[in-house]
């Protein structure tokens, strides 16, 4: 049986320098895949190369045994991003923001309403992002992941600015994405526990 | 079959071969272009035959025209050879467009200042601004400075071989717009002494030297480009084993 | 267990989405849309300052000076058309979204027009009257506006994906825009000049309105390559 989501031997460099070669990977439903690593080693880059922000320079990604590359607009559906930088317009709220993202999608899973509450951010849901804190304009970038049900999380970093509770609510979050058969790619510095299968990749 | 098509082209257009291969042809392209220009000018300006209408004034054809030729053809390849590596993501592609621009800037250059020369003697001015082929010339040169600028501008050599391909393929269907829209400007601009067009043909002792002219031209062009691809790929390869090793091995037998 | 795949939205609705999103913050900063605006109004003034004030003068060098004019102001706010989005990471989210960039591109190219293009339609009246043209005038400078606005915003959104992020990109981004720019002017400039002389202009108009459909039709593509290029 293959693989939901399959890498072969992929290669990248940035530059001059290779950030990885010929590495191979293989992530099935209900499985989460953390990327470990120190700065510098490449976990961003595959990330985005993943979501096809950067090309890779050899070897190829399937998604549910087809190449990504044949259909790429089809597997943009598949995945939700969340990049280091939160997507969000500073002046607007963040129903203003999120209202963008789901007309593009024209499908949400849940209620604002219900993933406001989950986050933690009801109180905050209409004034512009650029009062928020940090750490609260990370909660409403989550919000992103539950409302637009996709199979594939790809979060870079996602504990970023977030305090205790904020880094156990992402785990929360994340093991039940896995519990309904969900997978995720996640770079992380932390040690991280998540209720499900796990797999690590480390990269040097 | 076709396997052992890609695995040849693969052989030649592996840097190393490429390096060896333009510093072969450079200057057999080179030598004989020089030659045959020099014969060409010597023919153009002592041999030809005085022009009735413009005296000596005319032989300026021989550098203007080769010139002006050579100044959309160089961004002719530019913008194929930056479409081709857009399209099949081949380095060398992008390393003969970058090649491509300065030369063809110089070359526009050269026409418009051949063209200015000429243009005071027979036109009463050094720049006629109704004038379609000169204005699309003086346009062609800022996308070619355009283009310089932008690739300057970007450090990471993939992203710039790419980004100044598509500025370079924008630019070409912009040379057409700018050709017909300044030809339908320049016949508002009634009264203007444009030389008459398709006027009197050129007698064959005239034409003669043109056309060594330009073969020579292309020909040193054609060996320009090659020795700059060699810079080209030198310089992109420059963490490569091979680069080192020749450097090494350059060392040792100086 | 497999989940169905996200539904996506219409193109039609995504253009919208865009373009409506990008209207919004406008709304919410209306600095950056008077700002050409003023900025607009200031070069039309100097003209005449600088070349006097004479009727015969005004009239003669109007229809140019206020497409140069527009030209500029034009160019003063395509800078930050991608930018804002690329330092908050919405850019990032649009190229990895579900939709076609090329749609999304021209979703913000519409916002783009229609806040610093109808501007400059809508006040060159004022301008043009100062100028003392007369109404037929009048009229077809605003035409000729209308259809040079969409391209020089079309043909700007390539410039500004080719330099968004670069280092000094203002200069960099006149530098590439500018040549690409200058058919439109010699086609507005001087479609206006020839209805300011009672002669035939509408193959002016055409010709700028043919380019403007090529341009709808081709820049975009042109501008969704190059923000994949200079995002990698």
């Amino acid at each position: 049986m293959t693989a939901k989501l399959e890498a072969r031997d992929l290669t990248l460099f940035r530059g001059e320098r290779c950030l990885f070669n010929q590495l191979s990977f293989a992530l099935n439903d209900a499985e989460l895949l953390v990327l470990e690593g120190s700065n510098g080693s490449g976990k961003t880059s595959l990330m985005r190369a993943i979501a096809g922000l950067l090309t890779f320079d050899e070897g190829s990604l399937h998604w549910a045994g087809q190449p990504v590359k044949r259909d790429r607009q089809y597997f943009r559906q598949q995945f939700t991003w969340l990049g280091h930088r939160t997507g969000l317009k500073h002046d607007l709220t963040p129903v203003e923001n999120l209202r963008f993202d789901s007309t593009l999608r024209a499908r949400n899973d849940r209620s604002f309403e219900e993933v406001f509450e989950r986050l933690g951010i009801t109180r905050l849901a209409t004034l512009p992002v650029r009062l928020l804190s940090a750490g609260q304009q990370r909660r409403v970038a989550l919000c992103r992941l539950l409302l637009a049900g996709t199979p594939l999380w790809l979060v870079d970093e996602p504990f970023t600015n977030l305090d205790r509770q904020g880094r156990q609510l992402v785990l929360d979050l994340v093991g039940e994405h896995l519990a309904t058969g969900g997978l995720c790619i996640m770079a992380a510095h932390h040690d991280i526990e998540v209720r499900g299968t796990m797999r690590r990749l480390q990269l040097s | 079959m076709w396997k052992a098509l890609k695995r040849l082209f693969h052989k030649l257009a592996s840097p190393p071969h490429i390096y060896r291969l333009a510093g072969q042809i450079a200057p057999w392209l080179i030598v004989p272009g020089l030659a045959l220009i020099a014969w060409g000018t010597y023919q153009g300006l002592f041999r030809a035959p005085v022009d009735y209408q413009q005296g000596d004034a005319f032989r300026i054809i021989y550098i203007h025209v080769p010139s002006a030729y050579l100044s959309q053809m160089a961004y002719i390849i530019m913008a194929t050879a930056g479409g081709i590596g857009l399209i099949w993501r081949m380095k060398l592609a992008h390393a003969v467009a970058a090649s491509a621009a300065p030369l063809g800037a110089a070359f526009t250059f050269l026409t418009l200042a051949t063209g200015s020369i000429w243009g005071k003697p027979m036109w009463g001015t050094w720049f006629e601004w109704a004038d379609p082929r000169m204005m699309s010339e003086l346009v062609l040169l800022f996308l070619y400075f355009g283009y310089m600028a932008l690739r300057a501008a970007i450090d990471d050599t993939a992203k710039a071989d790419k980004a100044s391909a598509v500025l370079a393929l924008v630019g070409v269907v912009n040379v057409f717009i700018v050709k017909y829209s300044v030809e339908w400007w320049s016949s508002l601009h009634q009264g203007q002494t444009l030389l008459a067009e398709g006027g009197p043909k050129m007698s064959e002792g005239m034409l003669a030297p043109l056309l060594i002219n330009l073969l020579g031209f292309t020909l040193v062009f054609g060996g320009w480009i090659f020795r700059r691809i060699r810079t080209e790929v030198l310089f992109r390869e420059r963490r490569t084993g091979w680069v080192r090793r020749m450097i090494t091995e350059a060392g040792a037998t100086a | 267990m497999s989940r169905p795949t996200a539904g996506i939205a219409s193109l039609g609705s995504a253009l919208f989405a865009t373009a409506r999103r990008d209207l919004l913050l406008a709304w919410k900063r209306p600095g950056d849309v008077l700002n050409p605006v003023f900025f607009f109004l200031m070069v039309c003034t100097l003209f005449p300052l600088a070349v006097g004030p004479s009727k015969e003068q005004l009239a003669f060098s109007g229809p140019g000076v206020l497409w140069v004019a527009a030209l500029l102001s034009t160019l003063l706010s395509l800078n930050s058309l991608f930018l804002s989005d690329l330092e908050d990471g919405s850019l990032e989210q649009l190229l990895v979204s579900a939709q076609p960039l090329t749609v999304t591109a021209l979703g913000k190219t519409l916002a783009h027009w229609l806040t610093s293009g109808v501007p400059l339609v809508v006040i060159s009246p004022v301008v043009a009257i100062t100028y003392r043209m007369p109404v037929q005038v009048i009229e077809v400078l605003m035409l000729t506006l209308v259809l040079g606005t969409i391209i020089l915003s079309l043909l700007g959104a390539i410039g500004a994906a080719l330099t968004v992020g670069l280092h000094r990109g203002t200069a960099l981004l006149s530098l590439l825009v500018l040549p690409l720019a200058m058919p439109v002017l010699i086609l507005g400039a001087n479609t206006v000049s020839l209805a300011a002389s009672n002669e035939l202009y509408t193959p002016g108009l055409w010709a700028l309105g043919a380019y403007a459909m090529g341009a709808v039709s081709l820049a975009p593509f042109a501008a969704a390559a190059a923000l994949r290029i200079t995002n990698e």
